[in-house]
């Protein structure tokens, strides 16, 4: 892959970011000056110690907080200059982006199939089809047969696919991942992150994981390393591997 | 899929009684309108259903119910002669309270013109109206007294011959219908000992005037029944009720009758109008006021469940602003739920209503138009309740699910 198709392919380009906590003795840079393209089908582990800011990008990607200053383009589509939107936040996060987080944030009153249908029909999918999309969406994910339990009843992998399908549901061009495995055994944790390379290959998303599992990182394209919010190079660990 | 009923669906238990206790609050507030509209309806009853045309009372007042009145039987008479009037009542009307099987027994004792109504316009529930001049009488159910029962008044034994039904005074008292001469000795009843000191005071009166001495009649008479006095007369009256003849013109006969500078006249509506702008008003308002706090402490009750209900589900709402919910599907399950608690706790209230409001003391009239206008109130407080809630839910930045 050339420097220059993925620019032209370009799923997410992050200019110049900087964000910077609090002010006077409390000030903290958690973001300075961070550029970073993913190319769709590309899968991209960021790698770095706690604190080096790497939630902080995730969250400035993922449209839920804004930076100081720098721009965000996804898909093509300029959505951030500085903190400023350039649009409709929710909608586009509905429409083209999806989450995963540490925990899996599942709504509580909500079942497994439901939790998934409702990231549809929020989307303005029908209701039946947002039902039968969720369903196909469990049944990818090996939990088709947990999909009526309430959260409460489902393990911690069992959530986080069904927190993983809620991501995958609107089809979206960005997935964003902050430690997903953490809470999963190391071959739980290795499953998700190899069903994510499937989803960026297949489907054509660009993925983006934070990560503090060094085993699984054959699984990336290519690794980035933040510390003290800086991003410091990238390696391309699929032509490393090969 | 609706949000709103998933989650109350989900945590039922405390919705629930969430809802349970908005539904006595509102049981509460539908009591209040209840116990107004019954209050008016206690108060008119008797006026309502005795069917005067006119009441005649002492000149002046605002009798009987208000005040006291007081005219002389033989006032039915002057009226009988008015052109126009058909008939003409005595009414005896006032509460006493005795003791009775060990618990007060508190009676609105209405004396009934015997022969000319025996009770036939009672709306009996059992037995039979009043059926002889003297020692039956006819009582309402609240007084507690069944068929057959024989209760001592003054020197005598009344046995109940017929129950009514929802008759009482304005006091909430049950009423006991008696012939106007029972009613009379019932109220002018005065233990022995108090007869023979008012005879002896009155015979020593008596001796001392000219005319006892000169008249030895009027002497002997001074000691013995009081109505054997004829310088006293019979005992007054509370007023003489007046029913017209068919085509008689009311205002004329009225103008007659008010001519006279011993007595006032009031019509039927008047008479109402009385008893309503007098001994009611301070009640109406008191409990209008009563009724204005409770709907503003269920709204601040409402509020604050629906507040907590909000902030138990911040995360969760949170997590649908981060998937891209509009604000409108966060809105729309706050209100939702506000709107569900108050249509069922209204439902409730009704429903309790029904179980509580026959064992209120006093008669609790539930009308329609009362209804109707809780229910819009209802919908008012749900509304203003869920405002918290949706100013707290709007204001959750989606990056919440991360704390
Ligand atoms: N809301 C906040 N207010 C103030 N400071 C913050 C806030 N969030 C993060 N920070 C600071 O910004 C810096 C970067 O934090 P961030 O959470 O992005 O680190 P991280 O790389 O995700 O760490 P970890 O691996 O522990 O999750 C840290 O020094 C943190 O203390
Ligand atoms: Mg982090």
């Amino acid at each position: 892959m050339t420097q220059t198709s993925a620019q032209s392919t370009a799923a997410l380009e992050a200019l110049n970011l900087t964000k910077v906590y609090g002010t006077g003795n409390t000030e903290v840079i958690a973001m300075n000056d961070v550029t970073l393209r993913v190319a769709r089908g590309e899968i991209v582990a960021l790698l770095g110690p706690s604190g080096a800011g790497k939630s902080t990008l995730l969250t400035a990607l993922g449209l839920i907080n804004p930076p100081n200053s720098g721009r965000i383009v996804i898909g093509g589509t300029p959505v951030m200059d500085g903190p400023r939107a350039l649009v409709d936040l929710p909608a586009f996060r509905r429409r083209h982006l999806g989450f995963v987080f540490q925990k899996a944030n599942l709504i509580p009153f909500l079942n497994a199939v439901e939790n998934v249908q409702v990231a549809l029909e929020i989307n303005d999918v029908p209701p039946r089809t947002a039902r039968q999309r969720a369903m196909e969406l469990l049944d990818y994910l090996g939990v088709a047969d947990r999909a009526d339990n309430l959260p409460d009843a489902l393990s911690g992998g069992q959530q986080q696919r069904v927190a993983v399908a809620r991501a995958l549901a609107n089809h979206p061009s960005l997935i964003l991942a902050d430690e997903p495995t953490a809470a999963l055994d190391s071959h739980r944790g290795r499953q998700v992150m190899e069903l994510f390379r499937k989803v960026a290959h297949e489907r054509a998303a660009a993925v983006l994981v934070v990560t503090h599992d060094h085993r699984s990182l054959d699984v990336f394209d290519r690794t980035c390393e933040m510390e003290d919010g800086r991003l410091r190079g990238t390696v391309d660990t699929s032509t490393a591997m090969v | 899929m609706n949000l709103a009923t998933k989650d109350i669906r989900h945590n039922f238990g405390r919705f629930a009684l969430t809802t349970v206790g908005v539904g006595l609050l509102l049981m509460i507030v539908m009591g209040m309108g209840g116990i107004y509209r019954g209050l008016i309806r206690e108060a008119t009853l008797l006026v309502d259903r005795i069917g005067g045309d006119f009441w005649v009372v002492q000149g002046s007042t605002r009798g009987p119910f208000a005040e006291i009145s007081r005219v002389p039987p033989i006032l039915e008479d002057r009226v009988r002669g008015v052109p126009g009037v058909a008939s003409a009542r005595r009414f005896v009307s006032h509460t006493i309270q005795r003791e009775f099987r060990g618990r007060p027994l508190r009676i609105v004792v209405q004396g009934l013109a015997w022969p000319d109504d025996q009770g036939a316009w009672l709306p009996l529930i059992a037995g039979r109206p009043l059926g002889q001049a003297h020692l039956e009488m006819v009582a309402d159910r609240s007084l507690g007294l069944p068929l057959g029962e024989k209760v001592k008044l003054g020197k005598d034994i009344y046995e109940v011959v017929g129950l009514t039904s929802g008759m009482v005074g304005s006091g909430g008292d049950g009423l006991g219908f008696f012939t106007v001469s029972d009613a009379q000795s019932i109220q002018f009843d005065l233990p022995g000992d108090a007869i023979r000191l008012d005879r002896q005071s009155r015979r020593a009166r008596a001796e001392a005037m000219d005319m006892g001495r000169v008249q030895p009649l009027v002497l002997e008479r001074s000691a013995g029944m009081s109505d054997g006095i004829p310088a006293l007369g019979p005992p007054m009256v509370s007023a003489v009720l007046v029913a017209l003849e068919p085509g008689a013109d009311p205002h004329a006969v009225a103008a007659t009758i008010a001519s006279w500078p011993d007595v006032t006249v009031y019509s039927e509506q008047q008479q109402k109008d009385l008893l309503l702008s007098g001994m009611v008003d301070k009640a109406r308002r008191q409990l209008g006021l009563f009724r204005a706090l409770l709907i503003i402490i269920s709204t601040i009750i409402m509020a604050l469940i629906i507040y907590t209900l909000t902030l138990d589900k911040v995360h969760d709402i949170a997590m649908l602003k981060l998937i891209g919910a509009r604000n409108s599907v966060i809105v729309s399950l706050i209100l939702q739920q506000a709107l569900l608690i108050g249509a069922l706790g209204y439902g409730l209230a009704y429903w309790f209503g029904t179980f509580a409001f026959p064992r209120f003391p006093r008669m609790v009239t539930i009308e329609a138009p009362d209804l109707l206008q809780l229910a819009a109130i209802v919908l008012g407080i749900s509304v203003l309740a869920s405002l918290l809630g949706i100013w707290k839910a709007v204001r959750i930045e989606p990056n919440k699910v991360l704390s």
